[in-house]
């Protein structure tokens, strides 16, 4: 019999401290996977958020970095420009990417800068027991919209790959879920392409990964999977935004 | 012979379940053994059904999984 499947040589041992079945855990694999298999662990490091992910720094066997709040697109800038050769990633969640640093991802963006950002998106603030995010769905029930989510007080989510696709600066943007095999091996992939753009030296790309957050849905984890499905999906559609090397026929 | 074989980090479990929603065999069900954080871990109930399709493995959160499969041999 031979191995087809085993833990990725860019995670750790360390147990992961998520609650049961939040797919970070499966994300973090994915983000190990496209690193093993671009053999780029050597060269690797990564900038972790703050949020559920904030430990990510123990999860992953790269050179890892904490950034402040919000601020891991601009600590990842200054680890790209003082070391162009390494591959600098950052692992954001919702709430700190698209609430506290929607400025610095917006700018990175921008200015196209050469690094690679897996996006977490489960449309709640899971870390601090569950208040509305900016990526809450219009009506969703949270610990401060307890009757959902209104738009006359909250307004509209934000849809960053849609937000981002406007600018010039970033080469692959791409929102991808994480809630059935099949879609995550589509996530792995695109994690995977946006690695290689950033070895090829195409600039910005971020991935977008719908994501779970059971406890605070209040859901278990098989229910957040399938509400994930039915009621993300449609407001946040999967696909691939935007792709310099589409017209070359990559 | 089974194809597969699925071979289980007790420890690591957190009894999400979310193994046993995509196995198309039924290989895998929840144990009533308990590991050292205090859930039931999962176990492989029909190991011989296993096809070694890697699916439990692709979405489990905590790598508890590894998977083996048997590979046809090139004569």
């Amino acid at each position: 019999m031979r191995t087809v499947f085993k833990k990725p040589r860019a995670m750790t041992k360390r147990p992961m401290h998520y609650c049961p079945g939040c797919t970070h855990g499966i994300i973090h694999r994915l983000v190990g996977e496209a690193i093993d298999s671009l053999g780029i662990l050597e060269e690797t490091i990564g900038v972790a958020s703050v949020g559920c992910s904030v430990f990510a720094y123990d999860y992953f066997n790269c050179d890892m970095q904490q950034a402040a709040h919000g601020r891991a697109p601009a600590v990842a800038t200054g680890i790209k420009r003082v070391l162009p050769q390494r591959t600098v990633f950052t692992y954001q969640g919702d709430g700190d990417l698209a609430s506290i640093g929607m400025a610095e991802i917006v700018h990175a963006a921008a200015r196209g800068e050469n690094i690679t950002v897996i996006f977490v998106n489960n449309a709640i603030y899971g870390m601090t027991s569950g208040q509305m995010a900016p990526t809450s769905l219009i009506g969703q029930k949270t610990t401060t919209s307890p009757r959902g989510r209104s738009v006359k007080d909250a307004g509209y989510p934000i849809k960053i790959c849609e937000l981002l696709a406007t600018l010039e600066g970033p080469s692959y943007l791409a929102r991808v879920s994480s809630h059935d095999p099949r879609h995550i091996l589509q996530a792995g992939r695109a994690i995977k392409k946006a690695f290689r753009m950033q070895k090829e030296k195409r600039g910005f790309a971020l991935v977008e990964v719908l994501s779970t957050c059971s406890v605070n849905w209040g859901l278990t984890p098989r229910g957040a999977m399938e509400w994930l499905a039915e009621n993300m999906i449609p407001t946040y559609p999967l696909g691939v935004y935007k792709d310099v090397t589409a017209k070359e026929g990559d | 012979m089974p194809k597969g074989q699925v071979i289980i980090d007790s420890e690591r479990c957190k009894e999400c379940s979310l193994c046993l929603t995509v196995c198309p065999h039924d290989v895998l069900r929840i144990s009533k053994t308990i590991n050292a954080n205090g859930y039931h871990p999962v176990e492989a109930a029909l190991p011989e059904n296993c096809t070694g399709c890697t699916l439990c493995a692709v979405i489990c959160p905590d790598l508890v999984l590894t998977i083996k499969r048997l590979v046809p041999e090139r004569t």
